[in-house]
């Protein structure tokens, strides 16, 4: 290329360039594997010590975890023989036809077999509501609620319990037991102790002295006294007090007793997120006329709950799992069907109880973290306002 | 709140009352018998696969409801722990305790029960490793023992050795599971708890095998139903439901032959099966009452293979419940 001596001056004085460079991907320590181990597992010394102490852990329990879950693991067998080191002469992991054979009484407990489909009606219309009302997109989400509200207890009552003049023959509650009796109390638990929790809250912030009085005694006493406690009393001094033909079934004393627990807890959760909500608010909305309850259907509560939601999760998923305690009543939830399977002479093996509890660690841990993850998206999903 | 009171009142003064006399008035009208067990032990009470509870205690129940109602299923388990089961059969919860209860002094006067016989003669034994080559519990000086603590097992098992001038070493343990592992692991000699009990944790041992169960029995544990005090007519049926199965097995009876047999000339068994006499109505039960627990339930003996003996799992020895005609003291009065 030629150039006139001006261009070269000018070219000297100011250079303008014409393309701009071709990117360059960022240097190997900056991304890529490597990039994402340099920002994420080894950013600092104290990372590092942290990153070497986690990888050692689970180089510890991973290999053990999985041989005895699933290489190690028997997988089909008529009984203990199967599962047996002597028998088999190789090392056992999980007992698992165990499992497979008392999967049935693991669900449904005692509840006569040919009644069993009762059981599959509630499950399926349980999970129909849940769906319906945690998915977004799904239609008629107005009606959803109506539906998991009034028509899903009533059904599932009548279902579960017994309605004779349809010619459902009545299944006594003594008979339920497994999978079932978990989800029921949990259920209960859960659909009953957010609105009373919240009216508790409401009630201990209220300005009426006997709401008030009403709402701290209830929650200071039955946060004050343990579970096992309210649920031992239920079952052991109650029918002393009530002639056996008055004194309500076992199971739906647990029920009450859990249900009032957890209510206790979710108004202290409530409570936290209502004082978290400004002056200003409560202010706002009174300014523009409202009354109390449209204040805090409108404006107050729809933020408080935001705002609460991973408490209210930690509150469900530790009622989901203190729902195993209805055991100490002699209530056949899933643990406990369980701990007596376990006991089963046919299945006595040295790998028979840990299999069991291998399969409530798994049941409880797929429950809880489902929780946990639509907790998360629906708090992503809330906080969108305050992204900009 | 008065009118609570009063309800509440009422309803303890009512409490009492039906607690004690007609249950089985009340158990015919209720159409079911409600029936304490235990539901998580091997042998005497525990649901199987299909959730149907079986055990030795659960047949004593089944025995009672076919002779109630001729129909062995019309009965309700409840499953009691061990602190709450008094009070269940106290509170009129339940009809019947058979929940592997010993029977002893203090409960049957302090606790207000009837118990109505022994359906299981246990008592403490203990388990040790074939390879110690140990014959007697009078050779475990100087061994260490697992065992549970905080129970009268562990308190027999000091008395035992101090009776006996042996030098005692426990390892003891929360619970019965612990104890079984820390024994199967090596860590004691021996494993002491109620003789059928044994049985039943051999089977989780890893070589069951390797371990035998010592001949010694050093303490008594008569384990038999109860019903409340104050009610003589319950307690007859209750106690002549068990009495029916053992003197079944005594004639020959079996849920097998039951048809057959109510055709046979020996007196005993026509007073038994009721073609004769009209033993069932003075019970206050139909004629029939020990042909339905026989074919429904089963003799004693029947019974025992089924649950804990020979045709189980658990292979226990018939022992000291081997009918007294055989060298056992299970014994029943004659029905005449």
């Amino acid at each position: 290329m030629t150039m006139s001596e001006g261009d070269l001056a000018v070219a000297q004085i100011k250079f303008v360039r014409q393309t701009t460079l071709e990117q360059q991907p960022p240097p190997m320590s900056m991304h890529g594997p490597i990039g994402w181990l340099r920002a994420n597992l080894l950013s600092s010394p104290f990372n590092i010590a942290l990153t070497i102490l986690i990888a050692l852990f689970l180089a510890w329990i991973i290999p053990g975890l999985l041989n005895f879950l699933l290489i190690d693991a028997v997988w089909t067998g008529a009984d203990r023989d199967a599962c047996r080191e002597v028998v088999q002469q190789r090392t056992i992991g999980a007992c698992w036809p165990f499992a497979w054979e008392r999967l049935a009484y693991f669900t449904y407990g005692s509840y006569p077999i040919e009644e069993r489909w009762r059981v599959d009606v509630f499950f399926a219309m349980l999970a129909i509501g849940v769906f319906w009302i945690l998915w977004l997109q799904a239609p008629r989400r107005d009606l959803a609620t109506y539906y998991c509200f009034i028509v899903l207890p009533v059904c599932s009552y009548f279902l579960l319990h017994g309605l004779p003049l349809v010619g459902l023959p009545v299944v006594d509650t003594v008979l339920w037991g497994g999978v079932l009796v978990t989800i029921v109390v949990s259920a209960v638990g859960i659909v009953v102790s957010l609105p009373i929790g919240i009216l508790l809250a409401l009630g201990r912030r209220s300005d009426m002295p006997t709401v008030k009085l009403f709402s701290v005694l209830f929650i200071e006493f039955v946060r004050g006294v343990p579970l096992v406690t309210v649920l031992f009393m239920a079952s052991v001094m109650l029918p002393l007090f009530v002639p056996e033909q008055y004194s309500p079934d076992k199971l739906l004393r647990a029920l009450i007793g859990i249900a009032m627990f957890a209510s206790a807890y979710m108004a202290e959760v409530v409570r936290a997120g209502l004082q978290a909500i400004p002056k200003g608010q409560f202010e706002g909305a009174m300014a523009v006329g409202l009354g109390y309850w449209q204040m805090m259907r409108l404006i107050v509560l729809p933020q408080a709950l935001k705002i609460t939601i991973p408490n209210i999760v930690n509150t469900y998923i530790g009622l989901f799992k203190d729902t195993t305690l209805v055991f100490i009543v002699g209530i056949f939830d899933l643990l406990h069907t369980i701990e007596v399977s376990r006991i089963d002479p046919k299945w006595a093996t040295p790998v028979t109880s840990t299999t069991g509890y291998a399969v409530a660690g798994i049941f409880y841990l797929v429950f809880c973290y489902a929780m946990s993850r639509y907790a998360r998206a629906t708090e992503a999903r809330l906080a969108k306002s305050e992204r900009r | 709140m008065k009118r609570i009171v009063s309800v509440i009142a009422l309803a303890v003064i009512f409490g009492a009352t039906s607690a004690s006399a007609q249950t089985l008035k009340t158990v015919k009208d209720r159409g079911i018998l409600n029936c304490g067990s235990n539901g998580s032990l091997a042998g005497f009470g525990l649901p199987d696969a299909q959730g149907k509870w079986a055990g030795l205690d659960v047949d004593l129940c089944r025995a009672v409801a076919a002779a109630v109602f001729g129909d062995d299923k019309k009965v309700k388990f409840v499953p009691l722990s061990a602190k709450d089961r008094f009070t269940a059969l106290q509170s009129g919860e339940v009809d019947v305790l058979a929940r592997n209860t010993t029977w002893t002094s203090s409960r049957d006067t302090q606790l207000g029960l009837n118990f109505i016989g022994v359906n299981y003669y246990d008592g403490q034994g203990f388990m040790v490793r074939k390879a110690l080559k140990v014959n007697s519990a009078l050779e475990l000086g100087e061994a260490s023992v697992c065992v549970q603590q905080g129970t009268t097992t562990e308190l027999n098992l000091a008395d035992y050795f101090r009776a006996n001038k042996m030098k005692l070493k426990t390892v003891t343990f929360a619970t019965a599971n612990e104890a079984v592992k820390a024994y199967d692991s090596g860590r004691c000699d021996a494993y002491t708890t109620d003789a059928s009990g044994l049985y039943a944790e051999r089977l989780r041992l890893a070589n069951a095998a390797d371990h035998i169960v010592l001949p010694e029995i050093i303490s008594k544990e008569p384990l038999g139903p109860a019903v409340r005090h104050g009610d003589d007519q319950w307690f007859d049926v209750v106690k002549w439901s068990l009495y029916a199965m053992l003197n079944a097995e005594e004639l020959g009876i079996t849920s097998a032959n039951v048809a057959e047999m109510a055709k046979s000339d020996n007196p005993d068994v026509k007073r038994l099966l009721g073609s004769e006499g009209n033993y069932g109505e003075q019970l206050g039960l139909a004629k029939d009452w020990a042909v339905n627990i026989i074919k429904l339930v089963g003799n004693y003996g029947e019974s025992f293979d089924r649950n804990v003996g020979s045709g189980s799992a658990l292979k226990i020895d018939r022992g000291l419940n081997k009918l007294w005609s055989k060298g056992g003291l299970q014994y029943a009065p004659p029905v005449r």
